[in-house]
């Protein structure tokens, strides 16, 4: 355990924990190791039951574990070999639950009165100030948490986990019980806290589209292994992405605006490959953006349909089918053909099309096939 | 409605029949099935004050031995056999521990006036679980050599007004009140002393008293004369004045053989203490 | 009406129930706190033994206390050893005995609002920098409230009723052990009905007025609640 003599930026660190009868999480081992960076986002991500949150609990001291060890960025929190154990209340940490936990019999005031007079370090007015405004909290700090939507209850939690001034801000699934419309609603103040404070952030996350807007890395779970992790981009966007993301699966291209069309409120948005129409969400021209295109969201036609509503179409080449977890369907790889010329580059610019087998034999798709690719929707991720 | 009304009332009704009579109607019962059975003997149930539990189960015991007729006997609180005696409790006679309440049951018509007599009169004792503790004089009373003393709430038991008697006698109630600790009923009293709480008390010799001799600790014997007679009387109730069975055991409990072992758990009787009221006539009257 | 022997019983039975009320929910909220949060092998036992004077007759309880303060007893040996005298007789026996009688009361409805909170207030409180003692007092307590004062009405309401208990172990003194049940009681078995109804009625009359003002100020912190919500 070098790391723990010699201070080094980051988070390294293993654990290990047998599975055990009084474990809510259960089913699994969970064996650890970490080597994270320590700044900016690291989304751990995985199917459930994965031992995503286990691990984060293990992070926090929340769950006891007899054989570990973490350092983050020097400091030594726990190393079951030198009898170190820093209690939870005494580690530099903030920790947002997946439940919107607030203190029932405070008000969302005094919820952050709690933190603050418990923070490392003495919060300004004015960094309250601007974590209030940053959260737009304003308005909700006489209410009682119970008269608060979860939406805006996580978002009190969220301000609150950042009043006690962490070092290492850790966050299970913050979204994952609010609806579709408040994790819309929540989303961008995730990423305005994400720029405004220098605060390395673990993010538990089940959903791709989070990961995928948030993370800077990633760390991919999967029965309490670790089982792959890197930089978000590059890991998102390979096509051994894990498949047991079923509708969630997708590819992420890096591209950038390239033309704004004033008059259909649209935006071009052009990557290696070929380019795609987007609803203008007035982003400058030349900036560069994430796009997120899932399996799920590309039909594919023998011959061009102009008669379709589809905005998007490409001109595409089957290059490998595989079966889907599901029987009913199977993934389809696809390559632009204005970006055939370009076979020796990472390949990056491939497209994934999730149909059934009913139209891969009505089709009667080969790898070589040329197609048509109707793009239903973009998602722009940053 | 208004039939709707009257079922109910009489629904209502017949369930508060059934409900106060079926205990008495298992009973009875009960008794017809027995008497059927053996064909030879009756039975009786009768209320008896808890304080004298150790003697009448002797006497039920010699009495069922030469007697086809069988005793059923409740031990309880005087208080609360009157209360349920004046409810309809189904109990052929009451074995007091005062002499208040059969006579009250009288004068309310639900016992036997010409039945009423005094079955045992009930003995004083100072008394300390410590041997050597309490002389036989009772000196150690004035001498003031103690923490506790208890005795029984004069208000509810005869012991606790027979117990202030004797203090008053000895010229000690004002000196030692303070030091009083009162049992709301005998047997509590007794309690406090026999655990050690109280260093000695006024209590009941039949509490102390087995087969003659007082079977542990010290005791000072209080003379009758300290004090007025602690009648425990026993009346007839109405519903047990033609039971053979009550009848006959009635006339056991007079008996020599009987009264002998009433004397020999710490009581006085009509037999020793020479004839006692008026009721003792009445009694033969009865029979 | 009420004699002054009657007002002196209430009286005591006043300052049995509230000195009684104060020290359980001090003892008992560290136990209760216990045995909701414990994973201990004791658990069980400790439950069953608090829940014990739940299912005993309060004379057996009486009779054990008898037995257990008094001269020979372990406790009364104790006492005695400190210069104390025995319990038994005394106000502060009648306190120890309703510490005991009254202790299921208020242990359990404090464990079930801990146990009700579950985990998760407790984990929060630890990551925002609060350790044991203070998420104790400012988390655990506050969102226990309503089960603390369920406790502190049920505490008090039962020592006030206490009944068998006191007559085993009190000796129906004055101003020391005399409490209104016994009273009634005493009224009761001496055929004074008309005293015992007076008292009783007190009683129904005062219990009824507490249970009330509890309520309502229970109420009334609701009502807060609705008003934030509104």
């Amino acid at each position: 355990m070098d790391h723990n003599r010699d201070p080094t930026p980051g988070i390294q660190g293993h654990f290990h924990l047998p599975r055990s009868n009084g474990d809510q999480q259960g089913a699994f081992t969970l064996d650890a190791k970490l080597d994270l960076p320590g700044t900016g986002v690291t989304g751990i991500f995985g199917p459930s039951g994965s031992g995503k949150t286990t691990l984060l609990r293990c992070i926090a001291g929340l769950q006891s574990c007899k054989n570990a060890s973490l350092s983050v960025n020097g400091e030594t929190w726990q190393c079951s070999s030198k009898r170190v154990f820093i209690p939870v209340h005494r580690r530099p940490l903030g920790f947002v639950f997946q439940q919107p936990s607030l203190f029932a019999h405070l008000s969302a005031g005094k919820n952050l009165e709690f933190a603050r007079k418990r923070a490392g370090e003495a919060v300004s007015d004015s960094d309250f100030q601007k974590i209030i405004e940053l959260m737009g909290i304003g308005d909700l700090l006489s209410r009682g948490p119970e008269s608060l939507s979860g939406g805006e209850q996580q978002r009190v939690a969220i301000a609150r986990a950042l009043l006690i001034k962490p070092r290492l801000l850790l966050m299970d699934e913050p979204l994952a019980s609010l609806d579709q419309m408040r994790k819309r609603e929540i989303l961008p103040y995730l990423e305005k806290m994400h720029r405004a404070f220098d605060i390395p952030i673990l993010y538990v996350s089940h959903s791709v589209d989070e990961i995928a807007r948030l993370a800077d890395y990633l760390l991919l779970m999967e029965e309490g292994k670790v089982i792959g992790e890197g930089k978000a981009a590059a890991l998102l966007s390979r096509e051994d992405f894990p498949a047991q993301l079923g509708d969630d699966l997708g590819v992420l291209l890096e591209a950038k605006i390239a033309e704004r069309d004033d008059q259909w409120k649209l935006l071009r948005a052009g990557f290696e490959g070929g380019a795609l129409w987007l609803r203008d969400g007035g982003e400058p021209i030349g900036e560069s953006i994430r796009l997120r295109v899932l399996a799920r969201d590309i039909s594919l036609t023998r011959s061009e349909d102009t008669a379709s509503s589809i905005l998007n179409r490409l001109p595409v080449r089957v290059q490998e089918i595989s079966p889907d977890r599901d029987p009913a369907m199977v993934l389809v790889r696809l390559k632009p053909l204005s970006d055939e010329g370009n076979e020796n580059t990472s390949g990056s610019t491939r497209l994934i099309a999730r149909i059934t087998r009913r139209s891969l034999h009505q089709l009667s798709l080969v790898a070589g096939s040329e197609l048509w690719a109707q793009i239903k929707s973009v998602a722009i991720v940053r | 409605m208004r039939i709707g009304f009257r079922c109910c009332h009489g629904f209502i009704r017949r369930q508060t029949e059934l409900l106060s009579l079926t205990p008495l109607a298992l009973l009875l019962g009960t008794f017809a099935m027995l008497t059927t059975l053996s064909a030879r003997g009756d039975e009786t149930t009768i209320a008896v004050a808890s304080n004298f539990t150790a003697p009448m189960q002797a006497m039920v015991n010699q009495f069922e031995a030469q007697s086809a007729h069988r005793v059923k006997v409740a031990f309880g609180s005087s208080g609360k056999f009157f209360a349920q005696i004046n409810h309809g409790a189904p109990f052929d006679a009451f074995f007091s521990a005062d002499a208040e309440k059969p006579a009250r049951l009288i004068a309310q018509g639900l016992a036997e006036k010409t039945s009423l007599r005094t079955y045992a009169e009930g003995k004083l004792v100072l008394w300390s679980r410590r041997d050597g503790f309490v002389d036989d004089q009772g000196l150690v009373l004035k001498s003031g050599q103690f923490h506790k003393l208890a005795l029984a709430n004069p208000k509810l038991a005869p012991y606790g007004a027979a117990a202030i008697e004797v203090l008053q006698h000895l010229k000690l109630a004002q000196s030692t009140r303070s030091q009083w600790v009162q049992g709301e009923n005998i047997s509590q009293t007794y309690q406090f002393v026999a655990s050690g709480n109280a260093d000695l008390g006024l209590i009941a010799l039949s509490q102390v008293m087995r087969d003659g001799k007082i079977t542990e600790g010290s005791a000072w014997l209080v003379p009758d004369s300290f004090y007025g007679p602690i009648r425990q009387d026993a009346v007839i109730l109405k519903r047990g004045r033609e039971n053979p069975a009550l009848l006959a055991f009635w006339l056991f409990v007079k008996s020599p053989a009987a009264q002998a072992t009433i004397r020999r758990y710490g009581y006085n009787t009509g037999a020793s203490s020479g004839p006692l009221k008026a009721t003792e006539g009445g009694d033969t009257d009865a029979e | 009406m009420l004699s002054d022997t009657d007002l002196g019983a209430i009286w005591l039975t006043l300052r049995l129930a509230t000195t009684v009320t104060l020290l359980l929910l001090v003892l008992g909220t560290p136990l209760a706190l216990w045995l909701a949060r414990t994973r201990s092998i004791f658990k069980g036992p400790v439950s069953a033994l608090v829940a014990l004077p739940l299912v005993l007759p309060p004379t057996v309880l009486g009779f054990y206390l008898l037995i257990f303060m008094g001269p020979s007893g372990p406790m009364g040996k104790f006492t005695e050893a400190l210069g104390l005298g025995t319990l038994p007789f005394t106000f502060w026996g009648l306190v120890v005995a309703s510490l005991l009688y009254s202790l299921p009361f208020v242990v359990q409805p404090i464990q079930n609002a801990i146990e009700a909170q579950g985990p998760r207030p407790g984990e929060v409180a630890a990551t925002l920098r609060s350790g044991p003692w203070d998420s104790f007092w400012h988390v655990t307590l506050p969102l226990a409230k309503p089960g603390l004062l369920t406790a502190a009405v049920l505490g008090f309401a039962h020592t006030v009723g206490e009944f068998g208990v006191v007559l085993m172990i009190g000796g129906n003194i004055p101003g020391e052990t005399r409490v209104v049940s016994v009273q009634i009681y005493d009224h009761v078995e001496a055929l004074e009905y008309t005293q015992a109804h007076w008292l009783s009625a007190a009683m129904i009359v005062f219990s009824f007025a507490v249970l009330l003002l509890l309520y309502l100020l229970q109420q009334r912190k609701s009502a807060v609640g609705l008003r934030y919500g509104s």
